[in-house]
């Protein structure tokens, strides 16, 4: 039996309706496509779909759609802007901490999340902001740098 | 050394902008009107003969469009060699691991699918299975295959020299074995595909693949279809690192459940399915001798390994002879042997994965160089410098070694970490250690017997002569090779980056073998030249004509047209230009000629201005049995050091650094190629320290997901000092050729190296837990004690 959330992404308010089952990256992904967020595997280990909700972020394959009932949810769409893309994901082009770039949205939501939690991260705090995000391609290395050149 | 307007230099990545906002789409992303979704049925029983299967109730179910087995599927077999085929896309009369494919479904929805296949009823008589080496070569053991007696999937050997006699003239001989676990992949991105019939007949295929070209032959083979019927399309993929490498069943399955329904199909993996379809790196079991004089000078080596295969061969016929010859550089060794054996056991199938077959051999033979030069006093950097190879220089079994900056790979980590000051100065617990390797730019021969070009390329040119368009068949998996190849082609061009746009991964396009064996630089990229400097020919013709000039006259560079005598008037040419872009805003004012002027020009003389391009190997290698496999028209090669901290009492080893310097030829672009330096370190340190797929005594596999499989997580990566040594290499595309698996080399016995000068243990199996760290540090304090 579907059921009707209302909930914001991205500045703009939804209503939908969605079995109680379905998780919020499968929301995102297969009823709103918005793929930019992504599945590596279903079971919250790997980040690549990590969105930001209410101010935190969350591995969206974990949360239930109807337990983001009433909240306000950023995915990887939201971060450009008219203009372009935002001066974070530039330096992700920037740095070369892109490879493949399935995990690279997550990645891109969680740095996001820590500079606006913490606009002066030391080495150590980018490294935890990112772990919950797994790389298999980069080594992490040039991802630190896109995010300490974002430090304020 | 030319002077270059693009290559060698820092471009921003053409794909990574899309990659960063989520634009870029993978296949999971796209959706198909009508499409159904495709699941598995797969074996839950390590070995077991199938007496029946009743696919009644869940053709019953509602939602259910087709229940496959193998008699829709068909019995032609398919595997990676073609002389190796032993696999068929669903089990016919048994099966060999748990997961071996058994049935499909198509229903409307995912759930509805799942469901059904719990609804198939198989009846398994439960067969007796093997799961070591040991338990399969056991006399009487359980047989997996009745063409393979004693479950040996294949042996390899070979000699080189005379090793006998080389090691009698030694005054050092070091003997030592090695073991590894067997590796996930853990590709970020889970196989998955769609299949679609047109109302033509054509299949089209998208597909997460390194490699759409034997992904078309072999899915056009088992369907029975033409291959020219066949399109396979790669939108992104998130990585394969060697497993998605060749067709898998699952790909298979959609194809055929796709031409049942007449529906689009979508299938996925979930990452348990990745894990129990492995295809990733074997488990090796080495024995190595190698043999030196006191002088420092290497003399021979004798080598055996035993391979852990799992139910198949897929790879395992390339890797069992990549793992032997791969060990002959990049060292002056005149005499090599090898005894390699490939085992079947009812373990999921091995493949290949980044530098396949040759890193375990490595990370054993690079510690006994370490162990001679500490022998005889030698610091290990002048022990290796010493019996280096030289540029132009071939192995004993035949590889040439065409360009090779090994030497100043050494030197350059030399400085790089401060090794004369650290080595032999650290504290206890603190080590430094080093290591080389190398490894082919592309595999010398394709994987199916033929002379059929590795890569075909076309660049077309856009009417208004602004665009030049790259087609091409090859596989941008995460590498970086769609912008490798935009810059070769605006190279030769000789106009701005910007200017390219590149379309790949798409078997309409072309032939090119794909993402593997680190070839697609090297080789797709001399078809990529080949093609722009053929369109480029082609309007440099009509202006010669046009302008009355000689043609060896004329050159483009950074998008103009120049003259090497003095400039003709070309005001005809651009007030012609100008009338045929009336209206236009960017009418050309510059006092030089451009290349959109000209090649608009060559558009109204010619039509449409497309260059072709191909490339193929010239003929590598010997004479010998399995010559063939190891045989690369370039070497890439690299040495790295590694910094660490053991912690005496627990065991426990942190890697603080390491330095790492990879001879790449040209680089083509700069930050791509430190990419695959960090990348490949990082999957390094992880095989080193913990990464180990666990089975039970069933043959299940106990840790099937990212958590409790240990991948290199960013509090585990150390900072990396990656340092790009450029050589020319004659048989590259602007001196370019490997980068992507080379590198990953050296990562482990440099640590094993610097785990051995922090606590003076040997550790001969991996990875690195704290566990085997610290019995090995008491077994060697009980040593010293005595």
């Amino acid at each position: 039996m579907k059921k009707i959330i209302s909930l914001t992404i991205n500045d703009q308010s939804h209503e939908i309706a969605v079995e109680p089952n379905i998780t919020l990256a499968d929301m995102l992904r297969y009823e709103l496509a918005l793929t930019g967020t992504k599945k590596g595997c279903d079971t919250g280990d790997c980040g690549a779909c990590t969105v930001i909700m209410d101010g935190d972020v969350v591995n969206s394959c974990l949360v239930l759609a109807i337990q983001a009932n009433g909240s306000v949810i950023e995915t990887i769409e939201g971060l450009s802007t008219d203009e372009g893309l935002s001066p974070l994901q530039e330096a992700f082009v920037e740095k070369g901490a892109i490879q493949c770039g399935f995990c690279s949205p997550g990645i891109i939501m969680s740095a996001k999340n820590l500079l606006d939690k913490n606009p002066n991260p030391t080495e150590d705090q980018i490294r935890e902001g990112v772990s919950g995000n797994l790389c298999r391609c980069t080594g992490y290395q040039k991802i630190f740098e896109a995010i300490e050149s974002q430090r304020s | 050394m030319k002077e270059f307007d693009i290559i060698s230099t820092r471009a921003h990545r053409i794909d990574t902008p899309d990659k960063a906002t989520g634009q870029a789409v993978f296949t999971d992303d796209i959706t198909r009107p009508g499409m159904l979704y495709g699941a598995l049925l797969q074996s839950p029983h390590a070995h077991a003969r199938i007496l029946s299967i009743d696919t009644s109730k869940a053709k019953a179910l509602a939602g259910v469009k087709s229940v496959i087995t193998h008699e829709q599927a068909g019995h032609i077999k398919y595997g990676v060699s073609p002389a190796r085929y032993d696999e068929t896309v669903f089990a016919i009369d048994k099966v060999r691991y748990i997961g071996d494919e058994i049935a499909a479904v198509a229903a409307v929805t995912l759930e509805i699918a799942l469901a059904a296949v719990e609804l198939i009823e198989v009846e398994y008589e439960i067969l007796p299975a093997v799961f070591t080496l040991e338990e399969a070569l056991k006399e009487g053991a359980p047989q997996l295959h009745e063409t393979s007696p004693g479950n040996l999937c294949a042996e390899v050997h070979q000699e080189f020299g005379d090793v006998a006699a080389a090691l009698k003239e030694c005054d050092i001989i070091k003997t030592s074995t090695m073991k590894n676990k067997r590796q996930d992949g853990a590709f970020i991105e889970m196989q998955g595909c769609i299949a679609e019939f047109d109302n033509r007949g054509v299949l089209t295929l998208v597909s997460s693949t390194q490699v759409p070209h034997y992904v078309q032959r072999t899915v056009a083979m088992v369907l029975g279809m033409d291959v020219g019927m066949v399109r396979v399309k790669k939108p992104y993929v998130g990585a394969g690192f060697g497993i998605k490498a060749a067709a898998n069943p699952m790909e298979l399955a959609c194809c055929i459940l796709a031409r049942e329904t007449r529906k689009p199909v979508k299938m996925n993996f979930t990452r348990k399915q990745v894990f129990m379809y492995a295809r990733a790196r074997h488990q090796f079991s080495h024995t190595i001798t190698t043999g030196a004089k006191k002088d420092g000078t290497l003399m021979a080596i004798k080598h055996e390994c035993w391979l852990d295969g799992g139910a198949y061969t897929s790879f395992g016929i390339a890797t069992v002879y990549y793992t032997g010859s791969l060990l002959g550089g990049p060292y002056k060794i005149a005499n090599m042997s090898y005894d390699g054996y490939r085992v079947y056991n009812n373990k999921p199938t091995c493949g290949a994965q980044r530098g396949h077959g040759a890193v375990i051999a490595r990370a054993l033979f690079e510690q006994q160089v370490d162990m001679i030069a500490e022998e005889i006093g030698m610091d290990p950097m002048e022990l290796r410098i010493k019996n280096m190879m030289d540029t132009g220089d071939t192995t004993c079994n035949d590889l040439n070694m065409s360009s090779f900056g090994m030497s100043e790979c050494i030197e350059a980590v030399r400085k790089g970490s401060d090794w004369d000051k650290k080595k032999g100065n650290m504290p206890t617990g603190k080590g430094i250690g080093m290591a080389c390797g190398f490894f082919v730019s592309g595999a010398g021969y394709p994987i199916y017997r033929s002379d059929t070009y590795h890569g075909t390329v076309i660049v077309k040119l856009t009417e208004d002569g602004g665009t030049a368009l790259v087609y091409t068949a090859s596989a941008e998996i995460g590498q970086g090779s769609d912008t490798a190849f935009a810059m070769i082609a605006a190279e030769a061009l000789g106009i701005p980056l910007d200017h390219v746009r590149l379309a790949s991964g798409d078997t309409d396009m072309g032939v090119d073998l794909g993402a593997y064996s680190s070839r697609q630089t090297l080789m797709t990229g001399h078809a990529t030249k080949d093609a722009a400097d053929h369109a480029k020919a082609q309007v440099l013709e009509v202006l010669a004509e046009q302008l009355s000039v000689p043609l060896k006259e004329l050159d483009i560079k950074n998008g103009f047209i120049t003259f090497a005598g003095d400039t003709p008037d070309f005001s005809a040419l651009r007030t012609r230009y100008i009338k045929e872009h009336r209206g236009w805003i960017d009418n050309p004012d510059s006092e030089h000629l451009t290349f959109k002027e000209a090649s608009r020009i060559a558009f109204l003389e010619k039509g449409s201005i497309v260059g072709t391009g191909k490339y193929k190997p010239h003929n590598l290698g010997g004479k010998f049995k399995g010559a063939a496999v190891g045989t690369s028209p370039a070497y890439g090669c690299s040495a790295q050091v590694a910094e660490v901290t053991v912690d005496m009492e627990t065991g426990q080893v942190t890697i603080d650094s390491i330095t790492d310097a990879h001879d790449c030829g040209k680089a083509i672009n700069l930050t791509s190629v430190e990419g695959q330096m960090e990348g490949s370190v990082s999957m390094g340190i992880g095989e080193a320290m913990h990464e180990e797929v666990i089975f039970n005594d069933k043959g299940q596999v106990l840790n099937a997901d990212l958590a409790e499989y240990k991948i290199v997580t960013s509090m585990d990566m150390p900072r990396i000092k990656a340092i790009v040594v450029e050589s020319d290499e004659p048989n590259g595309p602007y001196g370019a050729k490997e980068v992507g698996e080379g590198a990953i080399m050296p990562t482990i016995p440099a640590i094993l190296n610097a785990v051995y000068n922090a606590a003076g243990v040997r550790i001969n199996e991996l990875p690195l837990t704290p566990e085997r760290v610290y019995f090995a540090i008491q077994d060697y304090k009980d040593r010293m004690a005595k």
